[in-house]
């Protein structure tokens, strides 16, 4: 008996400590709040209760161990006969084939028109997924309007620019990257579009979208922060390690008499992740 | 006196006992509704009494928890991509372009009392929640407990366990931060890399091309709506099934009592088993408390706004969906075009990979079932021993996941191991396969192991009980 009361001594202090954090947690609330004191006020008022709670449990309850047996979930063979005879043969579906089957075509017509609305929540895609806000002679500017000028930039950096007109604009965010120009190892076909050494590429990783941020000097490798697909930047953008599975878009580009630099047109695949239709060209050039 | 018939009525020398409030209370609901009867099986019920039973239990109270804190964060958030200028208090931001969406929550997390302890206390539940559903899953799994007759709680419950990633990634993609965004460009491409119908899908789940205005008002509706109504209609079917079912219970029995296919060994459920788990509800909530409020998680000050041509690194989501990320990252740069159709790299890894895994554990009790024709019921568990490949390949799925996992935060692994990233997503690779072969026959071999050293020392009188 001495031993119970003893535990009822402990426990009502539990309590008792639960009641005063309570109280605690109150005063720190009005004095203006402070997570951590909350945190931890909030931890001892729910946890010496806790405690308090299973040691009344263990200690003070008579909870013998008890034995009881199981039933066999399964039904008896009749009630299962009267549940289907309630369920099909009253309602006549077993002997009115024909109604059930346009009650079910009435179901599955109802159900189509109620889905329709879903559509409603998106555009279809279409050239969208194909384009970028680049057109022939889009100026190159910085995230603050400014245009970049041949010079700016020292050989191995780059910046993010954008269309003059289409600032911040996602799915046209584009790397100007200044390396030497003996160096590049462009297609012959776009030999021209690295002026100076000067080359532009999408920044939307080929991968899974992410921008690719990272740029390794020395190498002259561009470097995608999510999953690390690397990009030649001397070999047009195409990936030598990584998931990508496809080179970065390189925009057309020429330097303007003033220095500033000036799309030649849009880019000629699509930028962004790949998607099942990416060589169709949207059906249009 | 209504309550009268309730007790026998002072009759001879019997001294009548006078009703007490409860004795009204009970009597006035009982002839309206009966519910005595029903309570009474309810108070009545045998729950065994075995500490891995309350793994399920945690993941309970946590989603109590969630709800909770979460209605508390649903007062203070904003659900607007909308610019807005921050203008609090954290000075690094001061005067940052921000989405009302994220200043709504950089107003819960500086100026809202209580709030940023709530909104910790939020995040790591959820952290723990994910964590206690796998733990249990991995419980019912090891031991048997999904066979016949309790698939369809199987069924259940791993449509929980998919509910809560869902409910994990939309919920914290909600502040619009950079680490955030970086997570659902990363599902876009995702979404959209589905040979045919990928590029609808997103445009459908995102409302137009990555990234929409509507996207966070969205993905609110699903993590404070659908998805918690979804769960809690999971969770009470979980339960109402369990309850009807009974629990199993482990060989052997206690005390004098043995276990059989026919019995249920353990405590009443009141009030035994009521307190404990009504304690240990409090004693999750404790932790919780102090985690919440002195560990910090997911502080979007420091990642800043989303701006779509910047990005969070190292970037790593919450841990139960590490293991896509690393899927993503040592995923082969294959992206074939067939006939004009274009697989992009990003399917394999993160789309059909996920879903032969998740299909595979999805219909793990039928599989087992077919492959073993064990097709009986059963209410005894096995000890995971006693199953030794499905032990095996049990233990092989884990590793799979814990190197995809690494996998998935291989550039920080890089840093403190002072390895090129390259390299160890090349070991990644080849560790991938490797490793959960050599460790399901590892865990296989120890399985039989056992159970041979177990049979040597079954006494002739055990094996004459057991009646083999």
């Amino acid at each position: 008996m001495r031993a119970q009361r003893r535990i009822e001594l402990v426990i009502a202090g539990l309590f008792a400590v639960t009641a005063l954090s309570g109280v605690a947690l109150l005063a720190v609330y009005i004095l203006g709040g402070q997570t951590q004191v909350e945190g931890i006020l909030l931890g001892i008022a729910l946890g010496s209760l806790g405690l308090g709670v299973v040691l009344w449990a263990q200690e003070l309850m008579d909870t013998p161990i008890v034995i009881e047996e199981r039933q066999s979930a399964t039904s008896s063979p009749a009630e299962a006969a009267d549940f289907q005879a309630a369920l099909t043969e009253e309602a006549g579906f077993t002997r009115r084939r024909m109604l059930v089957g346009m009650l079910l075509a009435a179901f599955a017509g109802l159900g189509a028109a109620l889905a329709i609305p879903v559509l409603s929540l998106g555009p279809a895609p279409g050239r969208e997924q194909f384009t970028t806000s680049w057109r022939k002679g889009s100026r190159l500017v910085l995230g603050d309007g400014t245009p970049v000028r041949a010079g700016d930039l020292p050989v191995d950096s780059l910046v993010t620019v954008f269309p003059e007109d289409a600032i911040g604009v996602t799915d046209s965010q584009t790397l100007l990257i200044r390396v030497p120009p003996d160096l590049l190892r462009l297609d012959p076909a776009r030999a021209a579009w690295a002026p100076g050494g000067y080359v532009a590429y999408s920044k939307i990783c080929t991968h899974a979208g992410c921008p690719v941020g990272l740029f390794r000097a020395t190498e002259r490798k561009l470097i995608c922060p999510c999953h690390q697909s690397t990009f030649d930047v001397l070999a047009g953008a195409a990936p030598v390690f990584g998931p990508a599975g496809r080179p970065l878009p390189q925009l057309p580009i020429h330097m303007e008499a003033d220095g500033t630099f000036v799309a030649d047109g849009d880019f000629p695949d699509p930028v962004g992740p790949s998607f099942w239709n990416l060589t169709s060209r949207g059906g249009a050039g | 006196m209504t309550a009268g018939r309730n007790r026998p009525a002072a009759t001879g020398t019997e001294p009548a006992l006078a009703p007490t409030e409860l004795d009204r209370l009970v009597g006035w609901l009982d002839e309206r509704t009966g519910f005595a009867r029903l309570a009474r099986t309810v108070l009545r019920k045998v729950f065994p009494d075995h500490w891995s039973f309350l793994l399920g239990e945690i993941a309970l109270f946590c989603y109590v928890i969630l709800v909770l804190t979460g209605v508390f964060l649903t007062f203070f958030f904003a659900a607007d991509t909308r610019p807005v200028t921050y203008q609090g208090p954290y000075p690094p931001l001061k005067g940052a372009d921000v989405s009302a969406a994220f200043d709504s929550v950089m107003r819960l997390s500086f100026e809202v009392r209580a709030g940023l302890l709530m909104r910790q206390i939020h995040h790591w539940t959820a952290v723990v929640f994910v964590a206690a559903i796998v733990v249990h899953v991995c419980r019912i799994f090891f031991t048997g407990a999904f066979r016949r007759p309790r698939e369809i709680n199987w069924l259940v419950g791993v449509g929980l366990l998919l509910l809560a990633l869902v409910a994990g990634l939309t919920g914290y993609s909600l502040p619009d931060d950079l680490l955030s965004g970086t997570g659902l460009r990363i599902t876009d491409a995702v979404v959209t890399s589905i040979p045919f119908i990928g590029p609808w899908l997103a445009y459908l789940i995102f409302g137009g091309e990555f990234p929409s205005t509507e996207l966070i008002g969205r993905l609110y509706v699903f993590h404070i709506m659908l998805l918690p109504a979804l769960m809690i209609g999971g969770i009470t079917v979980h339960l109402l099934i369990l309850w009807f079912q009974k629990h199993t219970q482990y060989p052997g029995g206690e005390g004098r009592l043995t276990a059989h296919e026919t019995n249920v060994i353990g405590r009443h459920f009141w009030p035994g088993q009521v307190f404990r788990s009504f304690g240990l509800f409090l004693l999750i909530a404790a932790v919780l408390a102090v985690l919440g409020g002195l560990v910090q998680i997911n502080p979007v000050w420091v990642y800043g706004p989303f701006v779509s041509s910047a990005v969070s690194s190292p970037a790593q989501p919450d841990w139960y969906l590490g293991w896509l990320e690393g899927l993503l990252r040592m995923g082969p740069n294959w992206e074939p075009t067939l006939f004009g159709v274009t697989i992009p790299s990003v399917f394999g890894p993160s789309i059909v990979i996920p879903t032969i895994v998740f299909g595979a554990f999805t219909l793990w009790p039928f599989i087992e079932a077919r492959v073993s024709g064990d097709h009986n019921d059963h209410q005894i568990l096995q000890w995971p021993w006693q199953a030794p490949v499905r032990l095996g390949i049990g233990a092989a799925a884990l590793t799979f996941f814990i190197v995809l996992t690494l996998a998935g935060g291989n550039d920080v692994l890089a840093v403190y191991l002072r390895v090129r990233v390259e390299d160890l997503t090349a070991a990644a690779r080849i560790l991938a396969v490797v490793a959960p072969i050599a460790v399901g026959l590892i865990a296989w071999r120890l399985g039989v192991e056992r159970a041979r050293q177990v049979d040597r020392e079954r006494t002739p009188l055990e094996e004459l009980e057991s009646g083999s």
